[in-house]
């Protein structure tokens, strides 16, 4: 029964982790059609720029839920306007600048903070359930994923930002006709892409020793469930972080973490084979 | 054209000797030999991105498979000369499995990208949790994120005693090199190279006409994998050690890098630009002012947006900044090259 608590709660926990890596990635490819290849750096980043701001003596939870997306909001914006904004339409294009911006990335992070590990810890201690320990921090990781999907869903719905920006994304001229400037909005969704992935980073800066090389860890999985998960954001983004988080956790509980990992990459493999065109592109059509 | 490719053969020939006398007199052979192979790692992946269109994010999988099958098979035969045979044919027989897995369920760009990229990972993954004893093929040890050490190197065929290290090693690479850009060469004049590149330009069109698209890109995809693990397993004979950071995320990048630096479509191009820039990072490794990667990032951003072609003047400007004086011959055949490229179509 415990057990079964345990793993319950591991799984919640691995497709939850999963929502928040592919979040920011998500909002960039769903909305731009755009891949940023350094979404993972941008994850590191988020997770630097918390780790300082604590040791500077700033509340962990203003550091990792205020400081963090606004400092890599920021940079992306550079980003956007000094690299991206010429590339849009070229998607390989992109994927390769997007490529050498990871690396420039993590060249200028070893730069700044050298090669070690760094980390903090975490805000709320874990408990016991029977014979075994939870880590209470993951109940923080699922619901910070649910908050930011029903955050992503009611701005997309409700606003007329994103309402503007949906309009922008699937004519841009008829956007601009009606006297929205789809450069600026562009711009904007960037913005929040890149403050999602760093709010990620945030998230997950107090559970992973962070090196400048963070970001190649999570990179991958980003990708994959983005791509695997279609067209549409939330649903998207909502259905394949299920699928590969329940299977990688079975595997991790039948076997051992590796295999979990590997069953994963298998599973995205299989799965891009059968739906080319991810598991929104056939189901769930035309939702958000 | 069998005559031009005559004139083509004798200049290669003609610059590869001259080259092989040439450049160990600028630069110790045992960085060069490690420029020759990235060369050829270089070519394998412009071959198929350049002239088939085919982006692969995972073309060090081959390398590394190339890598390691010759070290597993190296320790367990004992010689040679069939583990580099084994280390082209088994990354050309995987590379052909996955190519068609993706290409006959028709997927394409980014998707293919992914595919190949996962590959990589689950490769690079599995290798590195390959520490236990329990993972062992015949007399090797897969030996986990240490990698496989002390397999017995490059010996003369037929002559297991006698192993042909340092400076003969080098020259052995180089006409594998230059071999290899022939047969490069041969492949891309004939009717499966010119058909290769119609499918690039129009996938459809070449269909419509009859070319059975899927087959031809995978079997082109297994050519550029067996060149990618010969060249793996040149490097593993290079660096006497195999582990499991040649499936890493960052060898693909570089790959990819040489590429468009160096120029696709071109045979030259990703040579040239391998050879430049892991010699480029051999000079920056020196240096501790600057970060490496910082450099390499900024020159794929810098290149992705002002010359995305690769063109000549900047490699010509590259090979100035990063030798001082230019090696003369390279860079007018690289011209001469190019210009026949385009006139060809």
């Amino acid at each position: 029964m415990d057990l079964a608590f345990v793993i319950l709660v591991e799984m919640l926990y691995a497709v939850a982790s999963l929502i928040l890596i592919g979040a920011g990635l998500a909002v960039v490819f769903g909305m731009m059609k755009v891949i940023n290849l350094a979404h993972g750096e941008f994850m590191m980043m988020g997770g630097y720029a918390t780790i300082t701001a604590v040791n500077l003596g700033v509340n962990i939870f203003v550091a990792m839920l205020v400081v963090a997306p606004l400092v890599v909001g920021l940079i992306g914006l550079v980003v956007e306007r000094l690299v991206i904004r010429h590339l849009y339409g070229r998607l390989v294009d992109t994927m390769l600048a997007t490529w050498g911006l990871s690396l420039f990335f993590i060249g200028l992070v070893t730069m700044i903070f050298g090669n070690t590990t760094t980390g903090i810890s975490t805000p709320i201690p874990g408990f016991a359930v029977g014979d075994y320990q939870i880590n209470g921090y993951n109940f923080f990781v699922i619901l910070a994923a649910i908050a930011l999907l029903i955050g992503v869903l009611l701005v997309l719905r409700t606003t007329r930002a994103g309402l503007v920006a949906r309009g922008a994304m699937q004519r841009s001229d008829m956007a601009a006709a009606l006297g929205y400037s789809p450069d600026r909005i562009y711009m904007a969704t960037f913005f929040c892409g890149s403050a999602l992935s760093g709010l990620a980073g945030a998230v997950f800066a107090p559970l992973v020793g962070l090196v400048p090389t963070s970001g190649g860890a999570y990179i991958a999985k980003a990708f994959i469930t983005v791509i695997a998960g279609g067209p549409s954001l939330v649903a998207g983004l909502l259905s394949s972080a299920g699928v590969f988080g329940i299977v990688s956790q079975i595997f991790t509980f039948a076997i051992s973490p590796v295999i979990g990992e590997v069953a994963l990459l298998v599973a995205a493999v299989i799965l891009l084979r059968i739906m080319p065109q991810g598991i929104t592109g056939r189901f769930f059509k035309g939702r958000l | 054209m069998p005559g031009r490719f005559v004139k083509d053969v004798w200049v290669t020939v003609l610059v590869t000797a001259v080259l092989i006398w040439i450049m160990p007199l600028l630069i110790g052979t045992y960085t060069l030999t490690v420029l020759v192979i990235y060369g050829m790692l270089g070519l394998s992946l412009g071959l198929i991105w350049g002239f088939g269109g085919i982006l692969c994010f995972g073309q060090t999988a081959f390398f590394g498979l190339g890598a390691y099958t010759y070290a597993i098979a190296a320790i367990n035969i004992g010689e040679s000369t069939l583990p580099m045979i084994l280390a082209i044919l088994v990354p050309a027989v995987f590379a052909a499995l996955l190519g068609a897995m993706m290409f006959y369920g028709r997927l394409t760009d980014v998707y293919l990208g992914v595919i190949t990229l996962v590959v990589t990972l689950i490769l690079f993954k599995f290798m590195n949790s390959t520490a236990g004893p329990q993972y062992v093929i015949g007399k090797a040890r897969m030996g986990g994120f240490n990698g496989i050490p002390g397999f017995p190197t490059l010996n003369v065929p037929g002559d297991p005693d006698t192993y042909i290290w340092g400076d003969p090693y080098f020259y052995v690479c180089a006409v594998l090199l230059a071999l290899v850009f022939l047969l490069v060469s041969a492949l891309l004049r004939s009717s499966f190279g010119r058909v290769a590149v119609g499918i690039r330009e129009n996938e459809t069109r070449a269909s419509l006409m009859g070319y059975d698209v899927r087959a031809r890109k995978t079997v082109l995809f297994a050519i550029g994998a067996a060149i990618a693990g010969l060249a793996g397993a040149l490097f593993a004979n290079w660096a006497e050690i195999v582990t499991p950071s040649l499936f890493s995320l960052g060898q693909s990048a570089e790959i990819i890098i040489w590429c468009i630096v160096g120029g696709l479509g071109t045979r030259l191009g990703p040579i040239v630009g391998a050879a430049g820039l892991a010699y480029l990072k051999f000079l920056l490794g020196q240096q501790a002012v600057v970060d490496n990667t910082l450099i390499t990032g900024l020159i794929l951003v810098l290149f992705v947006l002002f010359l995305p072609k690769g063109i000549v003047p900047a490699l010509v400007g590259l090979w100035k900044a990063s030798f001082g004086r230019r090696p003369l011959g390279r860079i007018h055949q690289a011209r001469r090259m190019r210009g026949g490229e385009r006139a060809n179509g």
